[in-house]
């Protein structure tokens, strides 16, 4: 299986890599509502290829500007990932977190600027779901995942999301996402974008038995 | 009526007369336009990576930044555009995330402004204006006719170049 390619990856093996999606989102989204404390539902995630110029639409367009935790995977699978949600949705996170200590107007969060404080608690949160979903992945996997450091990234979609896709633009011309919504009991708009490179998915799939 | 025609990530559009093109939220890739001041013809391509030759299977030309601006190159010429007459601006080419960490890729930003630069002078093209690297996001939109060249941010005033 050496040359595995982006356009082989379909049927069953997308079905695998949803599962996947969907235990690592659950058990991010399970981090998530104990770590602020009230009920957070998830979406059925979707696995889809995409072509590079229609990545912006899946999050409201390459413009609108997005808050995004993004990672180094290291270990036996090699990769990035990548949490993304509105500013919007930041705020009502940081509010529920701080129990309202900054007292972040939502409704304008849109316009405004985080400060450290903002930004250290949304890193913790990305820190903490990111690690759940990665840790769902290795347990299920048996594969040894190190996550980097996150950084995070306040800026147009477009810009946020080339990142993963310039490293997958090395292997085809299209990105593999593996995107799970989250909502709490506001709308809360958020995106897991899982990218490992394709050694990696012969990796994880070699492993789940699939392949 | 004028229209401003979207060119997505690794894509490429040409335009003339009061039409635009416009790419939304370059972060890492590279804009380049190229116009004919004479004809008022030109383009713009949103190139990903710096260099095709790396690859085997180069299937999307305007991915790579070589290949991108050659095609760019072309299609205005084909247009109409003079060849002797044409000029380019750059925008993008940030870094968006710190990394400290292992592949060239966390250089990506700075080796395609690198790479779109060596392939204009190697087609004998200036570059009238940049705004290239720091680490933020560019959307740009572009117009042949008077070679403005806007560029927004976030969070920074829109700049014309």
């Amino acid at each position: 299986m050496k040359d595995l390619s982006m356009e082989q990856l379909t049927g069953q093996y997308f079905d695998v890599l949803k599962e996947l999606g969907n235990i690592g989102a659950g058990n991010a989204t399970t981090a998530l509502s104990q770590m602020i404390g009230c009920k957070v539902d998830m979406s059925v995630p979707q696995v889809q290829l995409l072509e590079f110029k229609d990545l912006g639409g899946i999050v409201g367009g390459d413009d609108q500007i997005m808050v995004s935790i993004y990672l180094e995977v290291a270990g036996d699978i090699d990769g990035s990932m990548m949490f993304i949600l509105s500013k919007t949705a930041a705020a009502h996170l940081v509010n529920k977190l701080m129990c309202g200590m900054l007292g972040i107007d939502e409704d304008t969060a849109e316009d405004c600027n985080f400060g450290d404080m903002e930004i250290s608690a949304i890193k913790e949160v990305g820190n903490v779901i990111t690690g759940a979903y990665l840790n769902a992945l290795s347990a299920l996997t048996t594969l040894k995942i190190y996550p980097s450091v996150p950084q995070i990234g306040i800026d147009m979609a477009g810009a946020l999301l080339s990142v993963p896709a310039v490293e997958f633009g090395i292997y085809g011309d299209n990105i593999l996402l593996i995107q799970t919504q989250f909502s709490d009991d506001i709308e809360l708009e958020g995106y897991f974008i899982l990218v490992p490179d394709m050694e990696s998915y012969e990796k994880i799939l070699t492993a789940l038995g699939v392949m | 009526m004028s229209e401003v025609i979207k060119v997505g990530m690794a894509d490429m559009k040409t335009c003339r007369g009061d039409d635009g093109v416009t790419t939304l939220g370059l972060g890492s890739c590279v804009g380049i336009a190229i116009r004919d001041p004479g004809t008022g013809i030109g383009g713009l391509v949103h190139v990903m990576l710096p260099d095709s030759s790396e690859i085997k299977n180069n299937t999307n030309r305007p991915k790579f930044a070589d290949t991108g601006i050659e095609d760019l190159v072309n299609a205005v010429v084909r247009m109409g555009a003079n060849r002797n007459r044409l000029v380019a601006k750059i925008a993008g080419g940030a870094q968006m995330f710190a990394f400290g960490g292992k592949s060239d890729m966390i250089r990506v930003g700075e080796r395609n402004v690198l790479a779109s630069k060596k392939k204009l002078a190697q087609l004998r093209i200036p570059i009238l204006a940049e705004d290239t690297g720091d680490s933020y996001g560019r959307t740009v939109i572009f117009y042949p006719k008077t070679g403005d060249f806007y560029i927004r941010s976030v969070g920074k005033p829109e700049k014309i170049i």
